[in-house]
């Protein structure tokens, strides 16, 4: 052999190029979510003590719970660190009211972790939005539990008044837009003027979902993960615009219907799953529309008025044809297939 | 600036501020040159020498009857200690004629090429290849098929990869020479019009090219961002055509060029000097990162210590840039013609490594930043199951390999490593490229 030039003091590690990436990985874009939707939980926390506290631990600790027990028993590496569980159980909290029991929670969780996304093959894999099927599933399974919004005035004091399931059919109260529904149905003869609902749907509702406490917040924290690029506007935009376009031509007050009904929290926080929503941007169009479209339909003609839960889990369905329909075309080829 | 940008691609800290103010600056003569046999694409040289036989500086030590190739010469005086195999940057083993150099070296002096021929003969014999890193045989590019006419010749000044800025620094010194390198291409393929395309990073570079613009030769400034400088990309930018699926760039009437390449094209016509030499931009994690004129055959391990040596935290050291280069093992490696750079890197500035199969969370970073138009994650995902003919529906083939799919995976799943396996694959099932 030659004479080596002497070796300098470096032990090289190897490894295939690119040698360098981008700073943000998973666990990252997750805590944004969590951080974004943050303001909320803690507003609805303030205003509905207790029980909110009761209906978030629920409903995270069984999501994560749910995810480590399914890992374990089937072999494959714990994956709570990428914060996807997490941020499943913040969204079904958020979108239960404050009532729902704490073993209902649970039981969301794990169907939202089983049965929507583990079952499917873990993260990436699963069709339907989790949070969003652990909603559904309560909400067919305890229709009267859901419906109840009655608020807590009291707070602290209630939390552990726990409403028994039984009879609870009777005692239901209403949302602001079961009332409007009802107005609307009875040609107006309540005389409910949507407009003053603009102000507390904004600043402070008790009657809805957890998540529904704020319209402003949830806007806020949308605009912070658009801003950080985290989720595509795309989404929300075609989703609220949509719902704001139709609601007006069906005769109703536009603003009133984009703030009622967790339509923000579908919008910003659901539709916009980069799971179970499309890859290209024209597709996230389409799917947000899509979205918006079928959420107005089934408000202004379906049974349910709270329709966003089944709008997006019924565009969720397409999300594969939507992306087989709009491939992007390679460079250097005329048509999109090759 | 121009408008007509290509789609995707990322925007990488670019890094390059450690270089790009610095004058290229000789590397001294090592006590060793290893002088590989094949810098280039193609077919390898033979050696035309043997051990204990005397050669002179820009003689040539190897060459081969084919059309793709690169003849090689000796970059110094000296003797022939040994022709053997030795380790390329590429991991790939090539027969290398190993020179002791005179311990006098006059290296403003070289044995000139025979003038003999035309001028696509002369580059040939010169072995210029693409200096960009692709290493290329630059003569197989001056001779573009019949039936496609060039009329314009696109002088890359892009650098897209960050910490390199070797190019840049031949732009600033040496604006003339790259200027009259495209007129001498031009001429060659009977092309009408130069455009050099810079990078907006780099204003000095296009000011400088700018004092020699005018007469059919352009500058254009082009925005930043990787990989401006990929050779479809960069047509798509300037022309704003697509070089059309298995079609050479001059379907597109383009023939793009490297400007380090353009200046050794016209020292090999306007002064018969072959290809001996070339700027590595040794730059990261070592104490006097600098743009260096390293002898081709000069061990990576000379070069970095000639820069002073490592720093604190040093875990890799790449040749080339971060995005596309390779990582040594062994860092006596030779300098060759392709070697743009020798980057050092820590092990917190690399990408984190990655154990055992990472989710797509279907996030699409990795489809908007492929500026192919390709879909990475549908690629990794077949690819993980070795399903070729889906990989193959879905492009894998028109992959360039720039890397802005793993760089921007959120879960770091190898997307790049997936899609090249795929087209290793295909290719050898037979699949035309």
């Amino acid at each position: 052999m030659s004479p080596k030039t002497p070796a300098p003091a470096v032990r090289p590690h190897v490894a295939p190029s690119p040698h360098i990436a981008a700073k943000e990985n998973v666990t990252h874009i997750m805590l944004w979510v969590v951080a974004a939707l943050a303001p909320t939980a803690i507003w609805g926390v303030w205003n509905m003590g207790l029980v909110a506290v009761v209906l978030l631990v629920s409903c995270i600790g069984s999501s994560m719970a749910t995810e480590w027990v399914w890992n374990r028993l089937a072999g494959r590496p714990q994956s709570l660190i990428d914060g996807s569980a997490l941020v499943t159980g913040l969204l079904l909290a958020l979108a239960l009211p404050p009532r729902t029991p704490w073993w209902m929670g649970v039981a969301g969780g794990i169907v939202a972790i089983g049965l929507a996304k583990m079952l499917f093959g873990g993260l990436g894999w699963n069709l339907f939005n989790p949070a969003l099927v652990g909603r559904a599933f309560l909400s067919v399974s305890w229709m009267g539990v859901l419906a109840d919004v009655r608020p807590f005035p009291g707070g602290w004091y209630e939390a552990l008044d726990v409403p028994a399931v039984a009879g609870h059919d009777a005692i239901t109260g209403a949302t602001r837009l079961a009332i409007a529904s009802a107005d609307r149905a009875a040609g107006g003869a309540y005389g409910v003027d949507l407009a003053d609902h603009y102000a507390p749907l904004l600043l402070r509702n008790l009657e809805g979902s957890l998540g529904e406490v704020s319209g402003l917040l949830l806007i806020a924290g949308g605009v912070l993960l658009i801003a950080k690029r985290i989720i595509d506007w795309r989404i929300p935009a075609g989703y609220i615009g949509t719902v704001a376009l139709l609601s007006w031509a069906f005769g109703s007050d536009p603003i009133f219907n984009v703030l009622a009904g967790g339509v923000l929290l579908g919008a910003f926080f659901m539709a916009t799953d980069y799971v179970t929503s499309p890859m290209t941007p024209t597709g996230r169009l389409i799917f947000g529309c899509g979205c918006g479209l079928f959420n107005v339909v089934a408000r202004f003609f379906g049974p349910m008025p709270e329709a966003t839960t089944f709008a997006i889990l019924f565009m969720n369905g397409l999300v594969p044809l939507i992306d087989r329909g709009l491939r992007p075309r390679t460079y250097g080829w005329v048509s999109r297939r090759g | 600036m121009s408008r007509r940008a290509f789609r995707g691609g990322i925007h990488p800290p670019d890094r390059k501020d450690a270089t790009s103010g610095l004058a290229i600056e000789r590397a001294p003569v090592p006590p060793s040159l290893t002088v590989p046999m094949s810098q280039h694409l193609g077919a390898p040289c033979a050696p035309l020498v043997a051990r204990g036989d005397r050669v002179r500086r820009g003689q040539v030590i190897g060459d081969v009857e084919a059309m793709v190739s690169a003849p090689v010469h000796s970059p110094v005086d000296g003797e022939v200690a040994e022709v053997t195999d030795v380790l390329l940057a590429s991991g790939t083993r090539v027969l290398a004629v190993r020179i002791t150099p005179d311990e006098v070296q006059d290296l403003d002096r070289f044995e000139p090429l025979a003038a003999a021929g035309d001028e696509r003969a002369r580059v040939r014999a010169s072995g210029v290849v693409g200096l960009g890193g692709a290493a290329f045989p630059s003569a197989v590019k001056l001779s573009p098929p019949k039936d496609m006419a060039v009329t314009t010749v696109i002088l890359n000044g892009c650098e897209c990869e960050p910490f390199l800025t070797c190019d840049h620094r031949a732009m600033v010194e040496s604006p003339a020479r790259v200027v009259a390198g495209g007129r001498a291409i031009a001429g060659i393929v009977g092309a009408g019009r130069v455009v050099v395309g810079v990078e907006a990073n780099k204003p000095d570079a296009a000011e400088a090219l700018r004092a020699y613009a005018g007469d059919g030769v352009e500058v254009l400034v082009l925005p930043t961002r990787y990989p401006q400088g990929a050779e479809k990309q960069l047509i798509q930018a300037v022309l704003g055509a697509e070089v059309p699926h298995g079609k050479l760039p001059a379907a597109t009437g383009a023939l793009v060029h490297n400007v380090s390449t353009a200046v050794a094209i016209a020292d090999a016509l306007e002064h018969g000097r072959p290809l001996m030499e070339r700027v590595v931009t040794v730059t990261g994690r070592v104490e006097r990162p600098g743009n260096y004129l390293a002898l081709l055959g000069t061990p990576v391990s000379a070069l970095i210590e000639h820069a002073g040596g490592v720093t604190a935290g040093a875990g890799r050291v790449i040749a080339g840039g971060p995005m596309t280069g390779m990582a040594l093992a062994d860092l006596d490696v030779p300098v060759v013609k392709g070697t743009s750079g020798v980057v050092v890197l820590s092990a917190e500035e690399t990408a984190p490594a990655v154990i055992g199969d990472q989710p797509c969370i279907r996030c699409s970073r990795c489809s908007q930043a492929c500026p192919m138009g390709l879909e990475p994650f549908a690629l990794g995902i077949y690819a993980n199951r070795s399903d070729w003919e889906a990989t193959e529906r879905y492009h894998a083939l028109d992959c360039i390999e720039c890397g802005c799919c793993s760089f921007v995976c959120p879960t770091r799943r190898p997307l790049v490593q997936l899609i090249r396996r795929a087209k290793q694959s295909l290719l050898e099932r037979g699949a035309p490229l």
